[in-house]
């Protein structure tokens, strides 16, 4: 009985962390944008702008819904969960910090150890591809018809080398679980056994959340806003959140398996986990503001030709120095 | 390729440390340039005498016939203005004028000038009709800048 209030706490604490960091994420991906491009961002709005994404949020909820009227209601109005749900639930397994002891009684600032950690977010976010074709086709449109198949199509190409590209890790740590592989990291973090699983890893992870530069589908200039066009108000905006918090939950990912998760000296656990995770998301942003995008023929041969191959060269590779070292 | 992306991130970077180049308009204001056309000012001579003396060269010259000058003879015992007329009725609309400058040009006194001011916003289209007691400066001091135009042009003139 306890356990489930703990639990229920946890889960709580980080989804509702979660939701809010991805929120303000708006406001800093703005700010960063404003700091490369020699200007400020919004700062008016409450100090230093802190209030903008609540503006935002109230603005979007009384702005009209529109739907079109030849949509399919009712996928219409889940795709947008479809893809938010995901993106919420592969946090489950990330470890957020280390065990504390509160009450007298330890807790691990995880939400569900699975011991097939890394397979579940895996899981996750295929169903998320789902979200982004079945919104495209109930808009029965044009351009998010386009816009939501090539999503698709880039989505589950590039899957793959992330999983390949994560393989390394798993092989040096010897298990699935982010539990174990942070524990692994105690001496040395994996950044350092594996730069080729470290760098695919990181244009996969661009890859797989429609960002600079392979954000084709949702490219404004390109096709007047693709699989979300026919989104307005609060659709959009889940939509939105559903995109940032993909981002927070790879980054958190990217951060447990090559830089050490919630380990740092100093300072607090989970203040280290936030600090590597802000720092991948201000490394999208600043791809963001730095890269042109690539056409959707360079994505899909980048994809298929260039990193499938790589990661599986560094599995092998791995495979190999780990089978010379005696294990 | 990477290091061509390695290369422009660097570029980036660079940029976020550069001080911002905007203006946070209203807390902070740019100063004009000296030739900036704003709002208009009817100039005093040092002495305090007006230095307009109604000879309407300024509406002739006026492409969008925004000025209106009616003159009158100057009182000998207590003249306004220098010459034997001063104007008695001097308007300009403001929301017709296109700021051009001519009226400046035309002077040969160096009353009417153009001043920096760009900030005048009223909630009337009538409100917008300035007349004399609007454009005439209080005092001879409060412009010393524009007070030194019609020295500069004479000299550009008659040199």
């Amino acid at each position: 009985m306890a356990e489930l209030g703990v639990v229920l706490v946890k889960v709580a604490v980080a989804f509702g962390a979660l939701l809010l960091l991805a929120a303000y994420m708006t406001l800093m991906e703005r700010r960063v944008f404003a700091l490369v491009q020699v200007r400020f961002g919004p700062n008016r709005v409450g100090p230093a702008g802190l209030l903008q994404p609540i503006a935002d949020g109230i603005k979007l909820m009384f702005k009209e819904t529109v739907i079109p009227a030849q949509a399919d209601k009712v996928v219409f109005v889940l795709a947008p969960a479809i893809t938010l749900i995901p993106a919420l639930a592969a946090f489950a397994v990330v470890p957020f910090g280390d065990s504390v002891t509160l009450f007298g009684r330890k807790v691990d600032l995880i939400l569900a150890d699975v011991n097939v950690g890394i397979l579940y977010i895996f899981a996750m976010s295929g169903i998320g591809v789902y979200g982004i074709v079945l919104g495209a086709w109930a808009s029965n449109s044009k351009y998010p018809l386009l816009g939501g198949l090539r999503s698709a199509a880039q989505l589950i190409s590039y899957e793959l080398s992330l999983g390949m590209s994560l393989m390394g890790v798993v092989m040096i740590s010897g298990t699935l679980s982010l539990k174990g592989i942070v524990d692994a990291q105690a001496n040395l973090p994996f950044i350092v056994l594996q730069p080729l699983g470290f760098l695919l890893f990181v244009v996969c992870m661009l890859a797989e959340t429609n960002r600079a530069p392979f954000d084709l589908p949702e490219a404004e200039s390109e096709l007047t806003g693709g699989f979300h066009t026919e989104y307005s108000s609060m659709h959009f905006a889940l939509y939105f959140i559903a995109e940032y918090c993909n981002m927070l939950t790879l980054s958190a990912v990217a951060a447990t398996f090559f830089l050490g998760g919630w380990r740092g000296p100093l300072l607090p656990p989970v203040v280290w986990f936030l600090l590597k995770v802000l720092a991948f998301m201000f490394f999208f942003m600043w791809m963001r503001a730095t890269t042109p995008r690539l056409r959707y023929d360079q994505l899909m041969d980048l994809g298929w030709k260039v990193l499938l191959p790589l990661s599986i060269l560094n599995v092998v590779v791995t495979a190999g120095v780990m089978v010379l070292m005696g294990g | 390729m990477l290091g061509e992306i390695a290369r422009g991130l660097w570029v980036t970077l660079k940029h976020s440390l550069r001080s911002r180049v905007t203006v946070q308009y209203p807390d902070e204001r740019e100063e004009m340039p000296k030739g900036y056309r704003g709002l208009h000012k009817l100039l005093r001579w040092e002495d305090g005498l007006e230095r307009c003396v109604g000879c309407k060269l300024c509406s002739a010259a006026c492409p969008v016939d925004c000025i209106f000058v009616e003159s009158a003879e100057n009182d000998p015992a207590r003249p306004t203005s220098k010459g034997e007329r001063y104007a008695s009725i001097y308007e300009i609309n403001e929301l017709r004028c296109i700021f051009c400058g001519y009226c400046e040009e035309a002077c040969p006194v160096g009353a009417i000038v153009l001043g920096s001011e760009y900030e005048f916003c009223h909630d009337h289209r009538d409100k917008f009709l300035y007349t004399k007691e609007d454009l005439l400066v209080r005092r001879t001091e409060d412009y010393p800048e524009l007070n030194a135009r019609y020295d500069e042009r004479k000299l550009l003139t008659y040199v």
